[in-house]
């Protein structure tokens, strides 16, 4: 047993996080800031975070993931950090030349009270940021929230730097994704060009951390949201806000600042979730809804009224991130799984609230448990109390998967040990049937395993 | 090693490299890469600050600390006190293989486990002492190990936790549990050097020496700097049982508390990884009077010559006959591998940077498959790794050195006795067993290769387009980079998921991975063909009307 020490008998625990169901807010940040076209982010702390992020999004991304880092030693820790992050900038602009670096803090400068704004504003008056360059910030205390709110700061922080609002109305739709894979990104933006509706998405990581391999490697690759692009979202007719947790901070400043109206919706994963995102894109872009999509949508509903008698009555345990696990809890519902167990280690009440009421009718009985402590340790003794024949989530998970014996899907932050999120996305009518595919084949491949000789069968 | 035909002279190279950086900046740089003569005495820049914005191959203390020294433990419960990223990051991705199994079915593995006192900024603010005691106290409570280890990270640091004094504490109230904290700040040094250093001082304080127990065998070593990263501790520990040696303890791969508690009745120490675990021996030959030499398990023939050494330590001709008798049986199979992959890997060239002696020890396992290396440097050495221990008396401490601690260390009034007389330890030097030294990588350099410490990735991309290696080495973040560029990159961390690559089955693996990366067919197929055909005379060239 690779969790041989995990009681079945649940204890409560005050300080204690085993297992966590989350990391913290500087590596999300780092991933939005990627999601901007000729971007480095920069890591302002220890270079052991940088370090770490660089890591863990690339074992993640399996793609090459740029960052610079202020490089604390004891004494920037004492006197401030402001000396090496001024160093810093004025060296990656000459040695590396990207056209904007975004600033993400740390713990660490956070607790000695670096001012990230003045800084910035310093070395743009010292002249350490060159013309036409750009420099953007936010603040990300990894002792507050998670990865999944480092992101939504370094969101709001893309729109702070670089919204240049005109009061001149654009016709267009800002969407912003929330945290999800480049696919994802790509297929949102490939359902607002099959819709025929006009869009700005940011942040975009498509074509950033999924590049091709063409013997060229390249510091600031093709994809990416344009600056030029972002700046003219101040001027949008309205943001489409994906993600409660990492898409409606940076709605909430466009609102606020540039009269830019928000609609927050889930991630559209799942039936319901992109009936939902497909109504909304279409209603703020004001296109119709075309025929194509009664098919997209159909193909989907065609799959599951086939396939439905695998999964019906299913339980599923899962952990992740709120804003992917609320739709597809809902959609496991939609396809009569019942969600047993469900945690994340992002903060927010609201999650478990949600979790519960959409759980209310079908899956009374759920576990739900998210913020601090919430962990895959907890979650894995309330499956061994209630088994479970799913289990949805990160690589982390095939510890649990192995040991109890439990039908595996990863899904979520990070998957290091297998591929396929980069390129195949699990949002939209298509993405619904990418996720089924797995869940069937996990279900299904365990029949076929677990079966009789005499009862092995052919055509399932 | 060093090759008798001179590598091309890369001065001019170094000068391009420099000549983008700001003048301050490529003068510090400048002193960080040398054009190597091994012939001559020359000195490096290394173990200094990271220049903030340079874009480093380097992590933080922490990581040297809880996560290459004591993440390969598996009876400990590694606590890190601070926010929940820094253990997050640590959790199960450096590959250390633990056996739980290998003494009693079922003994204690925490390995799997992330534990974390996960800091919210009310503990920031008002000090997270409490919730580390009862961290510890639901640890002990739920899972009743032998020992906790406390590792603070960065803020830890700053707002004043007393992570000693809250270990000392739990410790007493527990009873039965060690508890015993490290001041591993991220922060704290230059590199991940720090963080091996400090492990060492607190494993040496707290954990050494508590088990007097005799050994039972008759050759008792302790193997230190082998990580067991893909098996390899498993391999080295194969061959030495073969040969009759017992290893008490390995620090710190598939290791337990109690072979720590022991490993002070060794009669000798092995090092292998210079860098991380120097300062072990040394404080046990102060303490305990345990002699020790480097060792190199990476390539056979280094493995067959590390084996030899201890033969000749022991001065026992049963012993040397037994070792022989291991190496003509391995070497045969060894020989057959190598001289399979030399028909891709000849004359090929390699690139290594990478941690703080795998890119010394890898220039012989290239070297056997007939392959140069042609630029290497370290990404947290010192100046001793470079150029050997000669130089430690001239290295100078500055700031960032001296906020790590050194434990002063004496005889053990009781407990100490020299394991080899001063007379056979000079005889056995004199027969050329380097007795407590190293003499580092550079000597072992071909002429005028290209030795950089802590490169940045800038330097990175000019050298690969200098040298255009037929193969990179380094870590994850590093990979995909040079990757892009099409040169495949070997991973020697994480090894790629393969390994082992020490010992004898370990030279084997390496053979056929080398092999395997240099005949993969992709990289010949990366350019579109009609790209190709742009370039292609015959298919470009029109008749003449």
């Amino acid at each position: 047993m690779l969790l041989r020490h995990t009681p079945k008998e649940v204890s409560e625990r005050k300080a204690l996080t085993v297992n966590p169901a989350k990391t913290c807010q500087p590596v999300g940040a780092m991933y939005a800031a990627l999601g901007v076209h000729g971007c480095l982010p920069h890591s302002h702390g220890s270079q052991g975070c940088c370090s770490y992020h660089r890591s863990a999004l690339t074992r993640h991304y399996k793609d090459p993931i740029m960052a610079g880092t202020s490089s604390f030693t004891e004494g920037s820790s004492v006197f401030g950090g402001q000396s090496n992050l001024l160093q810093a900038l004025a060296n990656m602009f000459t040695i590396y030349n990207p056209d904007l670096v975004a600033i993400h803090s740390t713990c660490l400068s956070e607790t000695i009270g670096d001012d990230l704004a003045q800084i910035v504003k310093k070395a743009t008056d010292d002249g350490k940021v060159p013309e036409g360059k750009k420099v953007i910030y936010c603040n990300t205390p990894s002792y507050v929230g998670s990865h999944v709110t480092g992101f939504s700061n370094m969101v709001t922080g893309i729109v702070k730097g670089l919204v240049e609002h005109t009061g001149e109305a654009k016709d267009q739709v800002n969407i912003i994704p929330g945290w999800v894979e480049p696919s994802d990104m790509k297929e949102m933006k490939g359902i607002a060009a099959r819709l025929g509706a006009n869009i700005v998405m940011f942040p975009d990581t498509d074509g950033v951390v999924d590049t091709p391999q063409t013997g060229e490697f390249k510091m600031y690759p093709d994809g990416g949201a344009k600056v030029e692009d972002i700046a003219t979202s101040g001027d949008s007719i309205k943001t489409l806000a994906c993600g409660k947790w990492a898409s409606e901070g940076a709605a909430k400043w466009l609102d606020s600042n540039c009269k830019v109206p928000f609609e927050t919706l889930d991630i559209p994963i799942g039936l319901g979730a992109t009936d939902r995102f497909v109504e909304a894109l279409a209603n703020a872009a004001k296109v119709t809804i075309p025929d194509s999509f009664i098919s997209e949508r159909g193909r989907l509903v065609d799959v599951i009224t086939d396939m439905s008698q695998y999964l019906h009555g299913k339980k599923v345990a899962l952990f992740g991130d709120p804003d992917q696990l609320i739709p597809m809890t809902e959609f496991l519902l939609d396809l009569d799984m019942i969600p047993t167990a469900v945690v994340s280690g992002t903060p927010g009440k609201a999650f478990t609230q949600k979790i519960k009421e959409l759980c209310a009718e079908k899956a009374p009985n759920v576990n739900v448990a998210n913020g601090e402590r919430a962990d895959m340790f907890l979650l894995h003794q309330w499956i061994k109390n209630e088994p479970v024949d799913l289990l949805i989530g990160n690589t982390y998970g095939k510890y649990i998967a192995r040991d109890e014996d439990i039908p595996f899907i990863r899904h979520g932050f990070p998957i290091v040990d297998r591929i396929g999120h980069s390129y195949f996305p699990t949002v939209g009518y298509n993405g619904g049937i990418r996720l089924l595919e797995k869940m069937l084949g996990a279900v299904m491949d365990r029949q076929d395993r677990d079966a009789e000789e005499c009862k092995f069968e052919l055509v399932m | 090693m060093s090759n008798e035909n001179k590598l091309p002279d890369p001065s001019a190279i170094k000068e391009e490299i420099l000549a983008k950086y700001p003048p301050k900046i490529a003068r510090k740089r400048a002193k960080s890469m040398v054009i190597n003569d091994p012939e001559l005495d020359q000195q490096i820049q290394s173990n200094v600050r990271t220049i903030p914005g340079i874009i480093t191959q380097r992590g933080c203390t922490y990581a040297g600390c809880k996560g290459v020294v004591l993440g390969p433990t598996r009876d400990i419960v590694n606590l890190v006190h601070g926010p929940i990223g820094c253990s997050f990051y640590a959790w199960l991705t450096r590959r250390n293989q633990t056996d739980p199994d290998e003494q009693v079915e079922g003994g204690d593995n925490y390995m799997n486990y992330a534990f974390s006192t996960d800091m919210q900024d009310d503990n920031i603010v008002f000090g997270g002492e409490k919730k580390l005691a009862q961290a510890i106290q639901e640890a002990y409570d739920i899972f009743k190990p032998k020992a906790i280890g406390v590792f603070s990270t960065c803020p830890v640091g700053l707002i004043g936790d007393d992570v000693h004094a809250v270990s000392r504490e739990m410790k007493e109230k527990l009873g039965d549990c060690n508890v015993f904290g490290f001041s591993c700040e991220g922060y704290k040094g230059v590199s991940q050097s720090a963080g091996h250093h400090i492990a060492n001082n607190q494993l040496f304080r707290h954990v050494i020496g508590l088990d007097d127990t005799e050994p039972k065998h008759k050759y008792n070593v302790n193997l230190l700097g082998e990580y067991n990263i893909g098996g390899d501790g498993f391999e080295i520990d194969r061959i030495f049982k073969k040969c009759g040696i017992n290893i008490i303890c390995t620090f710190s791969g598939n290791s337990t508390m109690d072979k720590f508690a022991n490993s002070h009745m060794a009669d000798l120490n092995l090092v292998m990884c210079h860098r991380s675990i120097n300062y072990m021996a040394e404080m046990q030959e102060t303490k305990f009077g345990i002699p020790w030499f480097k060792v190199n398990f990476i390539g056979a023939e280094s493995t067959a010559k590390a084996m030899r050494k201890i033969g000749e330590y022991f001065e026992d001709d049963e012993l040397k006959a037994r070792i022989e008798e291991v190496i003509a049986e391995e070497m045969p199979s060894v020989k057959e591998a190598v001289a399979k992959a030399k028909l891709k890997s000849d004359g090929k060239v390699a690139m290594l940077f990478v941690g703080g002696s795998r890119a010394h020890h890898y220039q012989e396992l290239f070297g056997e498959l007939g392959m140069q290396t042609v630029s290497a440097g370290y990404e947290f050495g010192h100046r001793d790794d470079y150029e050997g221990r000669k130089v430690l008396p001239t290295i100078k401490v500055d700031a960032d050195s001296r906020n790590i601690e050194e434990i002063k260390v004496e005889k053990d009034e009781t407990r100490y006795s020299p394991r080899a007389s001063e007379e056979k330890l000079e005889a056995l030097k004199e027969k050329g067993l380097e007795i407590s030294d190293y003499r580092g990588m550079a000597p072992d350099m071909a002429d005028q290769s290209l030795i950089v410490d802590d490169i940045t990735h800038w330097e990175t991309e000019k050298l690969i387009d200098f040298y255009k290696p037929d193969i990179f080495c380094a870590g994850i973040k590093e990979k995909y980079v040079v990757q892009k560029s099409g040169i495949p990159l070997k991973q020697l961390h994480s090894y790629d998921y393969g390994g082992p690559y020490a010992g004898f089955e370990g030279a084997k693996n390496f053979y056929a991975d080398i092999e395997k990366i240099l005949s993969t067919s992709i990289w010949k197929k990366i350019k579109a063909p009609w790209l190709n055909k742009e370039t292609d005379p015959c298919i470009c060239a029109e008749y003449v009307a």
